[in-house]
């Protein structure tokens, strides 16, 4: 009936386990006691769980990626403990069967329910915004992509609580994860888990294409688009060519464990080395369709907290596509120790090394940016000079990886943990982190409190260099990543710096939470400096989404927006804001729906019951999801027109907001 | 906060003091290579991070808010003298490392046998190679001496300036063979052959590790290289033929045997595995390696002149049935 599951499964042994569970259940019950208390439930499926609108979905994005931030750095934080502890004969407090756990779970979170979570909050919320779009090209298709990527992160931390999480990494190698020497649900967990979020990412990055590519305002050319949008272009071809590689890789080591194929199994003609060369030309690109909307953030905070235009847009978008192309040829990198050729190690190479001349181009741009500009250094601006900073560093051992020659004796090391940390934190994590904030105020009609950015920032940028400087150094020394415990004296010295480090940058997290919080105080009490009345909140934004009232209306513009040029809303600021012309017109929009939610419930059951073996639920669910799709493929209602009074009666009020704080400078 | 920023640049140093750092003090030539191709990139590319992580600081100060005195273009966004440059550096500093990229991907090519130049380097310009055949195992490494007829668990013993050619296998997951001090890792992978030549210069006991995940057992998963002069190593050899010393095992390597020594340790998920005691073979079935290959290739093994071998006469596949213990212990 329930398959492998069985109350073994449950473990209810290991202390650390049971106390994660209770803290979870406790704060699960207060916020569905909240909701109940004060009779939410209707205003919460009717407003947010069933919404189509890509700033709400972007909401929602937000919170899923900020939680799993912090599931995924409790992880970091376990991993560094243990390391600073199990030295010399001390077996630490994490046995390998969990500790191999947690380093798979933190890279597994960090990236596909973190950054790729916030990266998607990011597209949502801007790139319909900067286009002069009012919505997504398919915005129920929106929905289901988060639902897809919410399931997919409940799914791996149910993994916490019911059986076992992956133990191989978070690209799961084979053949140690491989049925013969993996027979637990971790590995199970970890391929449903990346599938069905894969899904979502795969959707999104369709969809944010066609929208870029349709949905632009009338007469934005395409090199008006503004710079983040341009990223997210790039970002969504490298998603569309990439990540079905990723779903192959996975299908096929699902056919391996399940119906005992031997694509990457030891015997029977399998090849490990097939799965890294799927993996990593996916994993390569991946990295980049991260990094690239981090950049595009950075080149829209540059510019607006700089009081001048990005330095060389043209040179920007070419640089993106540069590295959209030599970002998919560069794969081999990851594994020059695999007994290849001369001749393909140096192909790889020194593709490899070519990245770092767009990258290096887009580095002086932003720093050109600031040249002879009038630089406020507000919260996202600080995070971009630490950037600047920490990626340039981290670039520069990227390069030093690129050379096989050099990269035989980092492979695998501390040394490349503290790479990709290097470039992850200081130059995707800073821009998503700058991005919330600087793109806060918009969503919320509130500003967040500076000072706690700013205290957010420092502990970050201190944490960072404690952390990581010191993995480097045992890089250096010859430490691999992964391990248990050591008995290297040289070593331990550097653990427990780079444990300090990572309460720094605990005290960093922290800021960020009393950041939110007393945002959501400000926002209750309507704190008046708080307030963003004039929707240009940072006072010099230079792209569309800054002309708007924010928070904005579900229908995004009253009237689509005249492009004047590149920078349109600079543009007319500088001509004085010149009045709209032409009568408002009822605004065609789709209605909210409840097909994303369902669809979610039916993909969280056949994962959790592939997982498990529960072969009925699987076939359940199947059919659950192919009804719902029909259904609403039958549904003709699925639209509305915003009425002219609504769109007017925001104009006049946004109106009087702009009059209101004119008169008031 | 300031208090800690003076303290910070003295850390490294301090650190440093009395530590090897295993990668940038190698013991031989590949190592050296390996050391020569990070410093030489690190300074490459110090030219440039230098200068932008100076420029960002002073520009961010310079134009500053605050600073109404320093000029402000406030539409200014495009010089062809500047792109020139901001294109230019990078590209010209890349097609330098991409020269050097070339040439020691070559040079150092892990497959390559170490070459005369490095042996008359180190003072050995006759040295003969030493063939060593490593397996790789559930958290243990098996090395084959197929000239010398012994075989050793987790030590690896080696004469200095000699060149080391190494085959390697895997008779469980992949895993990568790593003695830092010596130099450039490979892959062991079972069912595939991988080839390593390195050479030790300075005699002395070296880490060695797998550097790939392996399992619960892989934090476990060391030797010790122990480099030491010609004389010795060949007494050492003599020991280990004679079979009494303390790491003696009761029987030489067979297909028989191989299997028992073979098999992984107990997995429980409260502790680590133990790890594999050091052990001496006294003698080894010549073909072993080749079996061990074979195995997972319908017993068939490629030989050297590139001849397909049946190796079907012995029967290894018990390792692999599906009763084996699994990693997990589950």
């Amino acid at each position: 009936m329930l398959g492998k599951l069985t109350l073994s499964a449950i473990p209810y042994d290991v202390p650390i386990l049971v106390g994660t569970f209770i803290g979870v259940a406790v704060i699960g019950i207060a916020v569905l006691a909240a909701v109940t208390y004060f009779k939410k439930w209707g205003y919460l499926w009717r407003e947010w769980l069933t919404t189509v609108d890509h700033k709400k979905l972007a909401v929602m994005y937000i919170i899923l990626g900020l939680v799993m931030l912090v599931r995924g750095f409790a992880d970091a934080v376990m991993m560094r403990t243990q390391l600073a502890l199990a030295y010399a004969g001390n077996p630490g407090y994490l046995p390998p069967h969990h500790y191999d756990q947690v380093f798979s779970a933190h890279g597994t979170i960090m990236i596909f329910f973190m950054a790729m979570v916030i990266m998607q909050a990011l597209f949502n919320f801007v790139v319909p915004l900067q286009i002069g779009a009012r919505d997504v090209a398919f915005p129920l298709i929106n929905s289901i992509s988060f639902y897809m990527t919410l399931v997919s992160a409940i799914l791996i931390n149910i993994s916490l609580f019911i059986g076992e999480f992956s133990n191989v990494g978070w690209l799961g190698y084979p053949p140690v994860s491989e049925l013969q020497f993996n027979p637990g649900v971790g590995v199970d967990y970890y391929i449903w888990s990346v599938q069905i979020s894969g899904i979502g990412t795969l959707l999104t990055g369709m969809n944010f294409l066609t929208t870029i590519v349709k949905l632009r305002a009338p007469g934005m050319k395409w090199m008006q688009i503004p710079v983040f949008t341009w990223t997210t272009f790039f970002s969504c071809i490298m998603i569309l060519t990439t990540f079905p590689v990723l779903t192959v890789s996975m299908a096929l080591l699902a056919l391996d464990r399940y119906l005992g194929m031997h694509f990457f199994t030891n015997d029977g003609g399998g090849s490990v080395m097939l799965y890294l060369n799927l993996i990593w030309s996916w994993g390569h690109p991946e990295v980049y369709i991260l990094i690239l909307p981090a950049f595009g953030v950075f080149s829209e905070i540059a510019a607006t907290f700089s009081g001048k235009p990005l330095f060389g847009y043209a040179s920007m978008v070419f640089a993106t596509g540069v590295i959209t192309i030599l970002g998919s040829i560069v794969w081999v990198h990851h594994f020059f120790t695999m007994g290849a050729g001369a001749d393909v190690n140096t192909f790889f190479g020194i593709m490899t090394m070519f990245i770092a001349v767009p990258t290096g181009v887009k580095i002086f741009n932003w720093l050109f940016t600031m040249y002879k500009g009038r630089v406020r250094f507000e919260g996202p601006m600080n995070w971009i000079v630490g950037f600047m900073i920490t990626f340039s560093i981290g670039g520069m051992t990227g390069v030093m990886m690129a050379m096989p020659a050099a990269d035989w004796v980092i492979h695998n090391s501390l040394f490349l943990v503290a790479h990709f940390h290097n470039v992850i934190i200081g130059g995707v994590f800073f821009g998503y982190v700058a991005g919330i904030s600087y793109w806060f105020p918009k969503a919320f009609g509130f500003k967040l409190r500076d000072v706690w950015g700013k205290w957010a920032f420092r502990f970050w940028f201190v944490g960072f260099y404690l952390s990581f400087i010191p993995l480097y150094a045992v890089g250096l020394e010859g430490m691999t990543r992964r391990m248990n415990h050591y008995d290297n004296p040289n070593w331990h010295p550097w653990l427990l710096v780079a444990c300090v480090g990572v309460f720094v940058l605990a005290a960093g997290v922290c800021c960020q939470v009393i950041q939110f919080v007393f945002g959501a105080i400000d926002a209750v009490t309507k704190k008046p400096d708080a307030l963003d009345l004039t929707g240009d909140n940072w006072g010099s934004g230079r792209t569309l989404e800054w002309s708007i009232p924010s928070p904005v209306p579900h229908y995004n513009f009253a009237r689509l927006p005249v492009i004047r040029g590149l920078d349109t809303f600079h543009i007319e600021k500088e001509l004085g804001r010149p009045a709209p012309v032409g009568e408002l017109e009822p605004i065609h929009m789709p209605k909210y729906s409840a097909v994303g939610p369902i669809l979610g419930v039916f993909a969280l059951v056949i994962g959790f019951a592939l997982v498990w073996h529960i072969w009925w639920a699987v076939i359940v669910a199947l059919l659950g999801a192919f009804v719902t799709v029909v259904h609403r493929s039958a549904n003709l209602d699925v639209d509305f027109y915003v009425p002219v009074e609504e769109i007017r009666a925001d104009e006049e009020a946004f109106a009087q907001r702009l009059a209101a704080a004119k008169a008031a400078e | 906060m300031k208090r800690l920023w003076r303290f910070l640049p003295a850390l490294p140093a301090l650190m440093l003091s009395g530590c090897t750092v295993d990668l940038l003090q190698p013991r031989g030539p590949i190592g050296e290579g390996n050391r020569d191709m990070m410093v030489l990139e690190f300074a490459v590319m110090m030219c440039v991070v230098v200068p932008v992580c100076i420029a960002t600081l002073v520009f961010a100060w310079k134009y500053r808010a605050s600073n109404t005195k320093a000029e402000y273009l406030r539409n200014w966004s495009h010089s062809n003298k500047i792109e020139v440059f901001i294109w230019g550096v990078p590209v010209a500093i890349i097609i330098f490392l991409s020269v050097v990229n070339y040439w020691s991907t070559h040079y150092y090519d892990p497959y390559k046998p170490i070459s005369q130049e490095m042996l008359d380097k180190a003072g050995a310009p006759n040295a003969k190679p030493l063939h060593v055949e490593v397996v790789s195992l559930d958290w243990k490494w098996l090395f084959i001496y197929p000239d010398l007829g012994i075989a050793t668990i987790n030590e690896l013993d080696v004469p200095t300036k000699t060149p080391l050619d190494f085959r390697i296998t895997s008779d469980s997951v992949m895993t990568s063979f790593f003695i830092p001090q010596l130099g450039s890792q490979i892959y062991s992978m079972a069912g595939m052959e991988t080839q390593l030549h390195l050479m030790a210069n300075v005699p002395g006991n070296y880490q060695g590790e797998a550097a790939q995940y392996t399992g619960p057992g892989f934090s476990d998963m060391r030797f010790r290289t122990i480099a030491m002069p010609d004389e010795q190593f060949q007494a050492w050899v003599q020991n280990v033929r004679a079979g009494d010393n303390a790491f003696a095992a009761k029987e030489g390597l067979n297909a028989q045997t191989y299997p028992q020594y073979a098999a992984p340790p107990a997995v429980s998920h409260e502790e680590a595995p133990k790890p594999a005691p050091v052990t001496y073979f006294s003698s080894v079935q010549s073909d072993l390696f080749e079996n061990i290959v074979a195995k997972y290739n319908n017993g068939k093994v490629r030989a050297e002149d590139g001849k397909v071998m049946d190796m079907n006469s012995m029967d290894m596949h018990s390792s692999t049935d599906a009763a084996a213990p699994s990693h997990t212990g589950m």
